[in-house]
C-alpha cells in the first residue's frame, strides 16, 4: 500500500508543468554509472491487512510481560502504566510534530517539556534538568565529557557495580578522547564472607587523586544495593575537585534519598521506570540533571520561560548557543532529536500516577522484594550481595541458564544471567503469589530431591 | 494556559496500587534510615479527568503532520501510516524485556534482522546495526567505527581532521568533534556543490575522512560523488554519507554504489515514523564488509539451517556500545512494517514523488520568490526573501506569516551558504492540491510583502500566543516552574 495521494494524471500534469515527460527524467542528474548499480528485490508493497497479520504474527512469537511475570531488571522494568497516559499519548499533534522550532504553534509541546524538566528537577533535587537524552547509557557518558571539561582532569572513576553496558558505553565513547576510566572494585564483606555488593571504600579511596575528574555512583547499583553514597561523596570533596555523578533509577527516588540532597554535581539516568512500555529496550529516555553552575555545560535541548509580544507567559527552546545547530563543532554535544515523546510519557505517568500513587508503587516493589529475599534465605538459598536492596537483589545458583530455562518451561520469565547468580527485579506489577512461584520453581530447579540439604547451592 | 503545578489540588488524584498480600513479619522493610527520602516529590495532584484535560489541552496547542503540511526542509516530514503506530503497540513487542532468553523473542529479532537486511540493500552497504537512537547518534556511532578503523591500521594518530562540507547540517562538524577529531571546511562552489578545487587543497595525510549529505542540503545531488569518493579514498580517507536526505533517492540511487564506507539513515525520515515532537527516532548504520566488525556490540545473527536468530556480544574489534539494549526497537518496528507497506518498488515511487513535489512547489514559488539554485532539485529545495527584502521582510516574517494560513514553515536560515534561507521539503505525502494551496498562501505573503509589509512582519496573528522573545529567554534562563 502506497500513502502518495497523487494520481497518475495529476503527476503527469505536474510534470507536464516541468517541461518533464517521466518521473525518471527528475534524476538525470544523478550519473547513469550510479543509477544503474541500484538493482533491488522488486517486491511488492503489501496490504495493510497483509502487513498486521505479518507483523501479529511476529510479535506472537515472543513472550510478553502478558504471557508470563517477568522478574527480569537490570535497568529495564515491567511497570504499570496508567491507561490514561497510554491512551493520550497516542494523540497525533504530539506524535507527529517535530523538534519545537516554531514556539508560536508548539507551546503544547514546549510547555509538556518544560514541565517535564521541572519533575526531573523536583525528583532529582538537582537545579537543571535538560529535555532528554537517548537512554541512561549515553546520558552517563555525556557526563563524563562534561566533568573531563569542567575539571579539566582525564580520569573517571567507574564502579564495577555500575550497569555493564551503561559501563560498556562510557568506555566506547572513551574512543574520542576526552577521558579515560579506571575501575573501581566491589568490596568484599569481611562478616558474611559474601560480598557486598557496594564500592569498595578503601579501594575508591586509593583511586582518588588530583587526575580524577568524575566519581561515578549508581543508585541503587546494577546488583539492586544501596551504594554508600554519603560516604563517598565525603571523601571526593575531601580529596578531589572531582565532579559526582549519580546513576540513578528515577522510581527509586519516590523512596530514596536523592541526589540533590546527597550533593551530586550530576544526575543521569534513565526513565524508562516511569511510564515508557519495555518495547524490548526502546525508545525509552535518558535524562540529565545538574546544580546551577553547570547549566551552560548541560548538552541537548532546553526549554525555557519567556514571555511574547503580548505579554504572555510562554514557553521556547533556549541557550540554543550551546548546541550543534548554532556552533557547529564548537557545540558541547552533537545531539539534535532527543527522546521527546518518551520524556512527555514520563510527565504523563508521573501526573496519573501522583505522588502518592509513585510512592505505594515503590513501597510494594520494595515490600515485595524483601519478601522475596526473606523466602529464598528460608527455601535455602544464598543470596549473593550483603547490601541493603531497593527492588532487585542476586540470588547465588551454579548454572544461571540452565535455571532460568527452568523458569521458563514453569512460565517465568526468570532473571538477569551473572556468573553464579540470577538477578531478579520486584516491581509493584508482581504478586506475593508470583513471588512465591518463583521461589517454588527456583527451589524445584536448585534442591530437586527432597531430601537434600537445603543448604548446597552456595558456589559461585 | 496553566502549568500542571499551578493546578494542584491537593488529595485530588486518587490513582492507587492494589496491595500485595504479605505478611509483615515476612518482609522487613531494609532500607536504612540515612537512605531515605526526606524531600517532598514534587508530583502535582491532579484528578484524572483533569490531569487529562491538561494534556488534551497540550496537543491543541501543538502542530503535528496530522493537523497539515509540514515542508520542513530536511526533516522530512511525512505523513506516518498509522498501522504503523498499531504493530508498535502490540503486547508482543511493547512489552516485551531484552533481557529475555533469545528463543522467547525470537519475532523481535527476527524483525531487527530483517529490517538490517533491507536496509542494507536499500543503501548498498555489507551489514547494518539498528542501535543508533537518531540521526546525530548514527553519525556518532559511524565516526566512531571510522576511528576504530584507522586505529586498527595504525593510521589514527596521523589522522585527526575529518572533512565537512560548508552547507552540512551542524550535526556533521559537532559529531566529528565528538569524536574527538578536527572539522576542516569544504567550501561549496556557485553551483551548490561541493568545490572539488577547494577539497583537493583540504586532503592530505592527516585526514581521517569526508562527511557529507548526498542530495546536499541545498537540495541539489551532488554529480560528482564518484569524484569526490575517488579523491577522498585516494588521500587514505573513508566516505561517511548523512542519511538525512535518503527519501530523495531511496530506490532510486544507493550511497553504497556512490562510494560510501558508512552511512546512517534516520528512519524517522525516510522510512516514516513519526518525530514525536523531537524524538525517539532511530539512526540505523550501514558499513562496508571491511568496517562490519567494528559494528557495536551486539550484532543479530541468523542460523539459516534452524531458522534461530542469535546475539553475538563476541566481537573483538567493536567499537563497544552506544546505547543500551538493541536501539529504538519500537521505531524500528514502525519502519518495518512502512518497507512491507511499499516495498521496495513502492519506496521508489516514494523518492520519485518526493521529488517531483519539491520541482513542482519550487516552480510554483519561483515566480515571486528568489530561487538560488535553479536547477531540477531533488527532494526539497531553498529559496530566499531577496524580492521582499526591499520592504524590510525578512525570511522570519514570511515563515511566521505562513502559519496564519495553516501551514509549518519551512525550515529557515539554513544552510548556512544561503543568505536568508528558507529549505522547503513537502515530502512525497503531499498532494497536488495542498502544493498548489501551500503556494497560493506564499503569493499572497509575497503581495502583504510589497502592499502591506507591516502584516508580515507582525505576524503570525492566529496562533495562541506572539512572538517570543527569545534574548530574554536565554540571558534570565527560567527552566523549571517555581511556585512564587
Amino acid at each position: 500500500m502506497q500513502y502518495t495521494p497523487n494520481t497518475e494524471s495529476q503527476a503527469a500534469e505536474m510534470l507536464a508543468e516541468l517541461g518533464l515527460s517521466s518521473l525518471g527524467d527528475l534524476f538525470t542528474d544523478i550519473p547513469e554509472s550510479i543509477r544503474r548499480k541500484c538493482v533491488l528485490d522488486e517486491t511488492p508493497g503489501e496490504t495493510e491487512p497483509s502487513v498486521r497479520a505479518r507483523l501479529e504474527q511476529l510479535a506472537q512469537d515472543n513472550w510478553s510481560a502478558g504471557d508470563a511475570p517477568v522478574f527480569l531488571g537490570a535497568g529495564c522494568y515491567d511497570h504499570y502504566i496508567p491507561a490514561a497516559a497510554d491512551y493520550l499519548l497516542q494523540r497525533s499533534e504530539f506524535a507527529t510534530s517535530y523538534t519545537p522550532y516554531q514556539p508560536e504553534i508548539s507551546q503544547g509541546i514546549l510547555q509538556g517539556i518544560f514541565e517535564y524538566q521541572t519533575l526531573i528537577c523536583r525528583l532529582t533535587g538537582m537545579a537543571v534538568a535538560n529535555a532528554s537524552l537517548y537512554c541512561g547509557g549515553s546520558a552517563l557518558s555525556s557526563a563524563c565529557r562534561i566533568a573531563a571539561e569542567t575539571v579539566k582532569k582525564r580520569k573517571i572513576l567507574l564502579p564495577a557495580s555500575l550497569h555493564p553496558e551503561y559501563a560498556e558505553i562510557v568506555k566506547s565513547a572513551g574512543i574520542a578522547g576526552f577521558y579515560e576510566t579506571v575501575e573501581v572494585p566491589v568490596a568484599e564483606s569481611a562478616s558474611a564472607g559474601s560480598p557486598s555488593g557496594v564500592i569498595d571504600l578503601a579501594a575508591f579511596e586509593s583511586l582518588l587523586d588530583s587526575d580524577v575528574a568524575a566519581a561515578l555512583i549508581p543508585y541503587p547499583n546494577f546488583y539492586g544495593a544501596l551504594e554508600p553514597v554519603g560516604e563517598l561523596v565525603r571523601l571526593v570533596r575531601a580529596k578531589t575537585n572531582a565532579l559526582v555523578v549519580m546513576s540513578v533509577d528515577p522510581f527509586s527516588l519516590a523512596m530514596l534519598k536523592s541526589p540533590g540532597e546527597w550533593g551530586a554535581d550530576i544526575a543521569v539516568g534513565d526513565a524508562q521506570s516511569l511510564g515508557n512500555r519495555m518495547s524490548f529496550g526502546g525508545p525509552h529516555l535518558g535524562f540529565m540533571a545538574v546544580t546551577e553552575k553547570l547549566l551552560r555545560k548541560i548538552p541537548g535541548r532546553l526549554v525555557g520561560q519567556s514571555v511574547d509580544d503580548r505579554g504572555n507567559r510562554c514557553f521556547v527552546l533556549t541557550l540554543q548557543a550551546r548546541e550543534q545547530h548554532i556552533r557547529r563543532e564548537k557545540a558541547n554535544s552533537n545531539i539534535c532529536s532527543n527522546q521527546a515523546l518518551c520524556a512527555l510519557a514520563t510527565a504523563m505517568y508521573l501526573t496519573f500516577i501522583g505522588p502518592a500513587g509513585l510512592k505505594q508503587a515503590a513501597a510494594i516493589s520494595h515490600k515485595l522484594t524483601c519478601y522475596a529475599q526473606e523466602k529464598f534465605r528460608r527455601a535455602g538459598f544464598k543470596i549473593r550481595y550483603t547490601a541493603p536492596v531497593f527492588q532487585e537483589f542476586a540470588v547465588c545458583v551454579d548454572n544461571p541458564a540452565e535455571a532460568n530455562e527452568f523458569l521458563l518451561e514453569n512460565g517465568i520469565i526468570g532473571g538477569y544471567e551473572l556468573p553464579g547468580a540470577l538477578l531478579f527485579a520486584f516491581t509493584e506489577k508482581r504478586t506475593a503469589e508470583e513471588v512465591d512461584e518463583l521461589v517454588e520453581a527456583m527451589s524445584k530447579y536448585a534442591f530437586p530431591a527432597e531430601k537434600e540439604s537445603a543448604e548446597g547451592e552456595e558456589q559461585e | 494556559m496553566k502549568l500542571l503545578f499551578e493546578k494542584e489540588v491537593k488529595g485530588s488524584n486518587r490513582f492507587r496500587f492494589p496491595e500485595p498480600e504479605v505478611s509483615a513479619d515476612a518482609a522487613p522493610e531494609m532500607i536504612p534510615a540515612e537512605h531515605l527520602r526526606t524531600a517532598d516529590l514534587g508530583i502535582p495532584e491532579l484528578s484524572e479527568v483533569e490531569a487529562v484535560r491538561h494534556f488534551t489541552a497540550l496537543s491543541k496547542r501543538a502542530f503535528g503532520v496530522d493537523d497539515g503540511p509540514y515542508p520542513l526542509g530536511s526533516c522530512t516530514m511525512k505523513y506516518t501510516p498509522k498501522i504503523c503506530e498499531a504493530a508498535a503497540l502490540l503486547p508482543g513487542f511493547a512489552d516485551i524485556h531484552p533481557y529475555q532468553s533469545p528463543w522467547t523473542v525470537q519475532g523481535a529479532l527476527k524483525l531487527l534482522y530483517e529490517l538490517q537486511r533491507d536496509l542494507a540493500q536499500l543503501t548498498g552497504m555489507d551489514a547494518f546495526t539498528l542501535q543508533p537512537a537518531a540521526g546525530a547518534h548514527g553519525e556518532l556511532c559511524g565516526m566512531m567505527i571510522v576511528r576504530a578503523y584507522h586505529k586498527s591500521t595504525g593510521a589514527d594518530a596521523q589522522r585527526n581532521v575529518v572533512l565537512v562540507p560548508d552547507s552540512a547540517h551542524g550535526t556533521n562538524p559537532a559529531t566529528a568533534a565528538a569524536v574527538g577529531y578536527q572539522v576542516r571546511e569544504v567550501k561549496s562552489g556557485p553551483d551548490g556543490l561541493v568545490d572539488l578545487e577547494d577539497l583537493k587543497s583540504k586532503l592530505g595525510g592527516d585526514v581521517a575522512g569526508l562527511m557529507l549529505t548526498n542530495p546536499n542540503t541545498v537540495g541539489l545531488f551532488e554529480k560528482n560523488i564518484e569524484e569526490i569518493s575517488r579523491l577522498v579514498h585516494e588521500a587514505g580517507g573513508l566516505l561517511y554519507y548523512d542519511g538525512a536526505n535518503l527519501n530523495a533517492i531511496v530506490g532510486v540511487a544507493r550511497p553504497g554504489d556512490m562510494g560510501f564506507d558508512v552511512c546512517h539513515v534516520n528512519l524517522h525520515k525516510t522510512f516514516a515514523t513519526p518525530h514525536g515532537g523531537g524524538g525517539p527516532g532511530a539512526g540505523g548504520v550501514g558499513v562496508k564488509d571491511f568496517l562490519a566488525p567494528f559494528l557495536p556490540k551486539p550484532v543479530i545473527e541468523w542460523n539459516e539451517e534452524e531458522d534461530v536468530y542469535t546475539l553475538n556480544r563476541d566481537l573483538p574489534e567493536s567499537i563497544g556500545k552506544i546505547k543500551t539494549f538493541y536501539g529504538n526497537f519500537g521505531v524500528c518496528v514502525k519502519a518495518y512494517a512502512y518497507i512491507r507497506l511499499n516495498g521496495f518498488a513502492g519506496l521508489r515511487a516514494v523518492a520519485q514523488h518526493a521529488v517531483l513535489n519539491a520541482n513542482y512547489l519550487k516552480k510554483r514559488l519561483s515566480a515571486r520568490y528568489e530561487i538560488p539554485f535553479d536547477v531540477i532539485c531533488k527532494h526539497e529545495f531553498v529559496a530566499t526573501n531577496a524580492r521582499q527584502a526591499k520592504n524590510g521582510v525578512r525570511t522570519l516574517d514570511i515563515a511566521k506569516r505562513l502559519i496564519d494560513f495553516g501551514y509549518h514553515p519551512p525550515t529557515i536560515y539554513f544552510p548556512l551558504i544561503v543568505n536568508e534561507a528558507m529549505m522547503f521539503e513537502p515530502t512525497e505525502t503531499e498532494s497536488k492540491e495542498r502544493l498548489d494551496e501551500i503556494a497560493a498562501a506564499m503569493n499572497t505573503i509575497a503581495d502583504e510583502a510589497e502592499t502591506d509589509p507591516g502584516k508580515v512582519k507582525g505576524a503570525p496573528y492566529t496562533t495562541v500566543i506572539g512572538r517570543v522573545d527569545e534574548t530574554r529567554a536565554a540571558r534570565h534562563p527560567v527552566l523549571k516552574y517555581v511556585s512564587e
